[in-house]
């Protein structure tokens, strides 16, 4: 039986931001480590069938994160994100941006700040993202991108990977 | 000229003008009773709303009714609801290396 595992999608038009919560079945170290270790980030960061390849991490206060979501075709998407505070296993704050594959900001693209915060659910862990957007139509911008980039794609590609690893 | 729906409802005083009509349609001059502001001034934002087809003028008589477009709004969620998509998916291949990780410290 598969378990009922919280996932909240909230987003606020006033504030432009997005809230989302969901739960994981796992604890709260392991849950940090996905999201902040690059070999682990590199295997589901980016929604099949893309895949995630990191250039470079340095997860500290003032580090960053330059990676590509790679389409079938071989096709790159770069982006970086800059980590402002870390409180390890907490929380931590961070800016994300479009770039190239030399890093370099693509300042016509909006930016948008994260707030990653890790809490204990029972045995599970909850992991809030609040991503603010400076405003409602940075929002509908990176979510075009997201189209061009077949992040909406089907799900099948989800379901074999499923039967793979059941 | 076209406008995005974004910008539209990116300012307070128009998000409060859709608030208003949701209720029911209105004219440019009750809808401005609503408001510390100029006559002008909600013409202009009415006029914005339109011209990105959030609202609809309907003539009864003499009067103008402005009237939401519910359809354009269900546009925004239809958005935001496949940005929550891409989450989603997202958060099943974490669920899937986490357990897989588990399974391999067993």
């Amino acid at each position: 039986m598969t378990p009922v595992l919280q996932f909240d999608f909230i987003a606020d038009k006033e504030k432009n931001t997005l809230t989302i919560r969901r739960e994981f079945l796992a604890g709260r170290q392991l849950v940090w480590d996905c999201y902040t270790k690059s070999e682990l980030l590199n295997r589901w960061f980016a929604p099949k069938p893309l895949t995630t390849k990191t250039k470079s991490m340095d997860f500290r206060e003032g580090g960053h994160w330059h990676y590509a979501m790679v389409e079938p075709g071989g096709t790159e998407y770069w982006g970086l994100t800059e980590y402002l505070k870390i409180k390890p296993i907490d929380y931590y704050t961070a800016l994300d941006a479009f770039s190239n594959a030399e890093g370099e900001i693509n300042k016509d693209l909006p930016r948008a700040k994260w707030l990653v915060t890790f809490s204990d659910k029972s045995k599970n862990t909850l992991v809030e993202t609040v991503v603010t957007y400076h405003s409602l139509s940075d929002l509908e911008q990176v979510i075009n991108m997201g189209m061009k980039q077949g992040m909406i794609a089907t799900l099948e590609k989800l379901d074999e990977l499923l039967l793979e690893i059941n | 000229m076209r406008r995005d729906i974004f910008q539209a409802i990116a300012d307070p005083t128009r998000r409060a003008i859709i608030a208003l009509i949701a209720m029911q349609s209105m004219t440019p001059n009750a809808i401005a009773e609503h408001f510390d502001t100029t006559r002008q001034a909600i013409s202009k934002h009415l006029k914005i709303l339109s011209e990105c087809d959030l609202v609809k003028q309907e003539y009864q008589g003499r009067e103008i009714y402005y009237q939401l477009e519910i359809n354009k709004m269900k546009e925004i969620d239809k958005w935001l609801e496949q940005f929550r998509k891409i989450w989603e998916k997202r958060f099943e291949q974490l669920d899937n290396l986490l357990s897989t990780i588990k399974k391999r410290k067993k």
